[in-house]
């Protein structure tokens, strides 16, 4: 375990050369310090001092490494490509994977808990577009609906990125609540309505009924509240006969998945070449935001360490399927090389590979302080 | 023995992103021609490379076959709805058809 757990454990044997990235990891993502604190007495494998233990980084879990080999065979230009089906369907059972999850964690408790925290979660994405909105629109002189638009790709989710630090939380024996897929289906939807607001305010040619169209019957939210439906309906003894392909195989699933991001996300890095360091600067920065913001709500409605990361991952994702399809249907005047080259050519890596640890340590930080007060 | 003859009609191919194909398909049967196909492309324009492999890099090959009062009718209607705001290339052109009464 290179990452202490939400109940501190350290837990068996530390494998080698694993300790000894975590706690490089953790300083270099700017962590917690009592990595080294909580370290088995400091002791270096022999490995770390080898290039593999080094630079392969032993402890990230594989499915990260997945995404750099897809992001290294785009840069390199590699024929490596998935075909557009093969795309559809992986994010299909990751989709289905965490609505059923959820489903099942909902069907065990009473729903009168949720809904106060799904309607904050909910306030939490309308609010996220305001914030970014004026960044964009004022300090980085971007059109109206480019704004807008982008805005609001940062106010909804990215269900991958969700994915990779569920992962990362099971890799490291953090627990989180199981309704946390109940808040990736909310987060999707307030962030389109408000970036239309923005985009359009409340004029007549806005094409509401497209609109609602659009968000609520997208393919990925049907897949979502879908699983999530079944997964309630089913509950657990229900589900476990289809366990083996949605839950046993779920990271292969996302590793392919993340493979495949890699190489989509090296194709939109070229975007950003030819919009600037603006944008750059905003989706790395705007995460962060987010994530603040995500992890304060998660502390406030009282989850645990592993929510808490989650909740923050969350907001500091950035929309690259919901989003993207409204806007290209409702404001279509927006250019989708900006938005994507912000949350796929940045954001999404950015978070692949240092914001989910990051947050996790930003979790665990809130909720220390939370406990102090 | 059977003799086939073709008859001369149009063929309106729109190719665009594949993210309009509800939107678009709903537009060109409002028209009313007998049918269409579609086909998913990827290429090169103006809007740089739709590699094809996802839904927003996705292109769509729509053809039409139908007479030449209704071509001119479908080409205009999609470009002054589209052209504007979304890649798209249309082109009309002659075709030989058999079963001439089905278009």
């Amino acid at each position: 375990m290179a990452f202490p757990s939400s109940r501190g454990e350290r837990p068996g044997p530390v494998p080698r050369g694993i300790d000894c990235f975590g706690r490089r990891f953790g300083m270099w993502a700017m962590a917690d310090w009592s990595f080294t604190k909580q370290g088995p007495g400091g002791r270096i494998s022999p490995l770390c001092l080898s290039p593999w233990g080094l630079f392969v980084m032993p402890s990230l879990d594989p499915v990260i490494l997945f995404f750099i080999l897809g992001v290294v065979a785009g840069l390199s230009r590699s024929d490596l490509r998935l075909p557009a089906p093969i795309h559809d369907f992986l994010s299909m059972v990751l989709l289905l994977a965490i609505g059923l999850k959820g489903g099942v964690a909902l069907s065990q408790q009473p729903l009168g808990e949720v809904v106060p925290q799904v309607i904050a979660v909910g306030l939490m994405g309308g609010l996220m577009p305001l914030l970014a909105f004026p960044v964009l629109y004022r300090l980085g002189h971007l059109p109206r609906a480019d704004a807008a638009s982008v805005a609001a790709h940062y106010g909804s989710v990215s269900v991958g990125t969700y994915a990779v630090a569920a992962a990362f939380l099971a890799h490291h024996d953090v627990t989180f609540e199981d309704h946390m897929p109940v808040f990736v289906a909310v987060l999707e939807i307030p962030a389109i309505v408000v970036g239309i607001l923005l985009a359009r305010g409340l004029e007549k040619g806005t094409r509401w009924g497209r609109m609602a169209q659009e968000v609520f019957l997208g393919r990925g939210l049907v897949l979502l509240i879908g699983g999530l439906l079944i997964g309630l309906g089913a509950g657990p003894e229900g589900v476990a006969p289809i366990k083996p392909l949605f839950f046993d195989l779920f990271k292969g699933v996302l590793a392919l998945f993340l493979l495949d991001m890699g190489l989509i996300a090296a194709g939109h890095l070229g975007d950003l070449r030819r919009h600037g360091v603006f944008l750059l600067g905003f989706g790395l920065v705007m995460p962060l935001v987010g994530a603040t913001i995500g992890a304060t709500l998660g502390s406030a409605l009282g989850l645990s360490v592993g929510g808490v990361a989650l909740l923050s991952t969350m907001a500091a994702s950035a929309s690259y399927i919901a989003v993207p399809a409204a806007f290209r249907m409702i404001v279509p005047e927006a250019n989708p090389a900006l938005s994507l080259g912000a949350s796929l050519g940045v954001t999404f890596p950015f978070n692949i590979l240092l914001g989910v640890p990051l947050y996790y340590q930003l979790a665990l930080q809130v909720h220390a302080f939370m406990e102090a007060l | 023995m059977t003799t086939h003859s073709f008859h001369r009609r149009r063929l309106v191919t729109i190719i665009t992103e594949a993210t309009l194909e509800g939107a678009i398909l709903a537009d060109i049967d409002a028209l009313g021609p007998s049918g269409y196909t579609v086909t998913e492309a990827r290429g090169k324009g103006s809007r740089g490379i739709q590699s094809g492999s996802w839904g927003l890099a996705s292109n769509l090959r729509i053809e039409i076959v139908c007479d030449e009062t209704l071509a001119p009718k479908i080409a205009a209607t999609v470009h002054q709805k589209y052209a504007s705001n979304y890649g798209m290339v249309i082109y009309v052109s002659d075709v030989e058809v058999l079963r001439a009464d089905r278009y």
